[in-house]
């Protein structure tokens, strides 16, 4: 299966100590693509990177890198290509950034390691291309953790490799870092050509930026595809054994199992503005009614996941009369109303309904002022 | 005071030529570093060579004239003793640093560990089975010291296989090298009398005694285990930053670490042949070059705890020869200046582990 591979796993057996620990995995990445793992927590992604990166020997099968069998190549000329990002942290020792991103010029450097003009450029492009040279002469230590892996990654840049294998990069990241690195390996990918193998524990992030993914689970490769294909609500359920809660695919969001229970409150929503008020209700352990939506509506997603009774329509439908008339009649019934949308328009002129008769039976309260009455 | 302030009256002039000079130090930190070693070197060299009881007079003529009755004194004494401790001091604090790098720990040492402990009791068996009967010589010492630190580094090793904790294996090395010393002190019971007082010299520990052959035997193993340990300053470079990094910098792991064991093995055990097991040299001279040059880069550390243990042990071997009417074991004075600096480096670390 190499073929076009740019570095595969072929047959591949992982684990530690010899015992295996998932087996006859077969994965590969091209170069300009990223591949992403992901699965849960001790499913074994780590244990497949550092098997991939020659750090865990193998148990059984090959990695094959640029067509040939990595076992068989000198550590040297396989570090001309391949670079990694590990979670290893590493005390770099009255070092500065800049040193330690020096360090990636190791194969390249001669007998003594001295660096020569054109390594010293290459340090200082990979710390601007990960936006650190204001730090980049500050102690390793004194940095931050979100720096620090700028600064691995500045490291794996400066190896001037043809792929990087990267473990939770993003772990310590707040979300702007997390972004920032994600659009540097993107474009790294795009502009030389570089492969990338990833583990993340982001699904949205994981979606965005992955050209393909595998997912891992309970000792083996649970499924492997492109993201459209992994990333559907009942597969990641599966895959991550959700229980509470649930996942949106599409928006890649987690969320929590909704408040079960007679609604307390009916939320007339739609085009987004409804989901800040479900989430409010959410926290404050207040059981809802929702509508009416069209399950193509912004709302949907978030209202089927966290309401307890919802009113919605198929997609880009409107309501019949008789469908407001059930959810009218429900809002009476449950005696408190809230209105999170502002503008009505053709398509949701049966929203205006409730909000008219809910108006005018004086059962229309506001957001803030029911979760005051109703918090102890 | 700041850079932009402006310097007025008096105190701020030499403020500001203070400040003007610490820029000015720190900009050339490696050579002038090296240059104070160096200078240090020779002025405790000279130092050496003419504090003791014979006036001056009668140093300068038993140095310069080939048929001076003082000769004797300055060449073969005094002269030999100088390049004995400036090579096996090298060697000791050089030890120091590669084991340091191998545990990636500041407080590791030949001492510490129990490795010289372990060479001097292979030394003394190898004693009791051959001097006695006449044999003994340079290199049957070195190849008994040895094998005795790589069997103490085989124990600490297998500890620290099974304990990661930094702290428990010092504790560990340091009950190695008690229970080594006992065995020792328990075989020396077994030794003739003669040679027990031949024994008791380097027991102790120190540079006197050795002879212009063995210094020859010295250099030939202490020389090119520096220059090979010179020459793997990368792959160490590289090691400081994890297994992980190192190997996927292209560096053979396994290979390397052989390689740094062996040469700190041999470089302690040269020390410990000749001078007996010296205390604190290997942890605190090592330290004490990384604050001078700010730096633990081995391609500057190699070299620096060279020179710097050729420093710190001639000093403190002139401190032991000349401090009081009788000579002081070199180990009492060496821990006095290194046991301090051991706990500071203990503290600190404790305090960045906390951060």
């Amino acid at each position: 299966m190499s073929g076009t591979y740019y570095i595969s796993a072929e047959k591949m057996t992982v684990g530690y100590d010899g015992r295996p620990l998932i087996e006859n995995i077969n994965i590969g990445v091209r170069r300009g693509e990223i591949l992403t793992l992901i699965g849960p927590n001790g499913s074994g992604k780590s244990t497949i990177l550092k098997s991939i990166i020659r750090q865990l020997r193998l148990i059984a099968g090959t990695v094959v890198l640029d067509g040939r069998d990595m076992a068989k190549l000198k550590e040297r000329d396989i570090a001309k290509k391949l670079a990694i990002v590990m979670t290893e942290r590493i005390k770099g020792e009255l070092m500065t950034c800049r040193d330690i991103v020096a360090t990636g010029r190791y194969p390249y450097t001669g007998r003594l390691g001295l660096l020569a003009r054109e390594d010293r450029r290459i340090v200082d492009a990979a710390l601007e291309t990960v936006h650190a040279k204001d730090f980049a002469d500050r102690p390793f230590s004194a940095i931050s953790d979100g720096q620090r892996q700028r600064i691995l990654l500045a490291r794996a840049i400066a190896q001037q490799p043809e792929i990087i294998v990267l473990d939770e990069p993003t772990s310590f990241l707040d979300v702007r870092h997390k972004l920032e690195l994600l659009d540097i390996l993107k474009s790294m990918v795009r502009e030389k050509q570089v492969a990338i193998i990833v583990s993340l524990h982001e699904l949205d992030l994981a979606e965005k930026i992955s050209d393909r993914v595998v997912c891992v689970a309970e000792g083996r490769i649970d499924r492997c595809g492109t993201p459209e294909h992994i990333f559907t609500d009942e597969y990641i359920r599966t895959l991550y054994g959700i229980e509470t809660g649930s996942f949106n695919a599409l928006f890649g969001s987690a969320e929590l199992p909704k408040t079960e229970g007679d609604p307390q409150v009916f939320v007339i929503g739609g085009g987004g503005s409804g989901i800040p008020a479900y989430r409010a209700l959410q926290r404050a352990d207040v059981p809802f009614a929702a509508g009416i939506l069209p399950e193509s509506d912004l709302d949907y997603p978030v209202a089927n996941a966290l309401a307890a009774e919802l009113f919605s329509v198929p997609a880009f439908g409107l309501p019949t009369a008789a469908q407001t008339e059930a959810a009218a009649k429900r809002m009476m019934a449950i005696g408190r109303a809230v209105c999170t949308v502002s503008a009505f328009g053709e398509t949701n002129a049966a929203n205006r309904q409730l909000y008219d008769a809910a108006q005018a039976a004086g059962i229309l309260v506001g957001i803030d002022a029911l979760l005051k009455g109703v918090e102890p | 005071m700041k850079g932009g302030e402006r310097k007025t009256g008096f105190f701020g002039r030499i403020g500001a030529v203070l400040s003007a000079l610490r820029r000015f130090l720190d900009r050339r930190r490696l050579p002038i570093g090296f240059a104070a070693l160096g200078i240090l070197l020779i002025a405790f060299a000279i130092l050496s060579l003419a504090v003791g009881k014979l006036p001056m007079h009668r140093v300068l003529d038993g140095l310069f004239n080939v048929n001076s009755p003082d000769r004797d004194i300055m060449i073969n004494v005094r002269l030999v003793r100088i390049v004995s401790a400036i090579l096996l001091g090298g060697a000791l604090a050089l030890s120091g640093f590669l084991l340091q790098t191998f545990f990636a720990n500041p407080i590791a040492g030949p001492f510490i560990l129990g490795i010289s402990s372990g060479a001097k009791l292979m030394i003394t068996i190898t004693a009791a089975l051959f001097f006695s009967r006449g044999g003994g010589n340079s290199i049957v010492q070195i190849v008994a010291s040895f094998l005795g630190a790589m069997l103490s580094i085989g124990f600490v090793l297998a500890i620290s296989n099974k304990v990661k904790r930094v702290s428990m294996l010092v504790i560990c090395g340091v009950m190695i090298g008690y229970i080594c010393s006992a065995v020792t002190e328990f075989l020396l019971q077994f030794i003739d009398e003669s040679n027990i007082i031949k024994q008791h010299h380097w027991t102790q520990g120190g540079f006197g005694g050795i002879w212009w052959n063995q210094v020859i035997v010295i250099a030939a193993v202490v020389i090119p285990a520096l220059v090979l340990t010179f020459l793997l300053s990368k792959p160490m470079g590289a090691y400081q930053l994890g297994e992980t990094y190192a190997q996927n910098m292209g560096v053979n792991i396994r290979l390397f670490r052989i390689a740094l064991i062996l040469l700190s093995g041999i470089l302690s055990a040269c020390v410990t042949a000749f001078a007996g097991p010296i205390s604190f040299v290997g942890v605190a001279v090592p330290h004490l070059m990384r604050r001078l040059f700010r730096t633990a880069k081995p391609i500057v550390m190699i070299p620096a705890c060279a020179l710097g243990g050729a420093v710190f042990c001639l000093a403190c071997d002139l401190i032991a020869r000349t401090a009081l009417t009788t000579e002081l074991s070199i180990s009492s004075v060496t821990a006095i200046f290194g046991a301090p600096i051991v706990i500071l480096v203990m503290i600190r670390r404790k305090k960045e582990d906390e951060r």
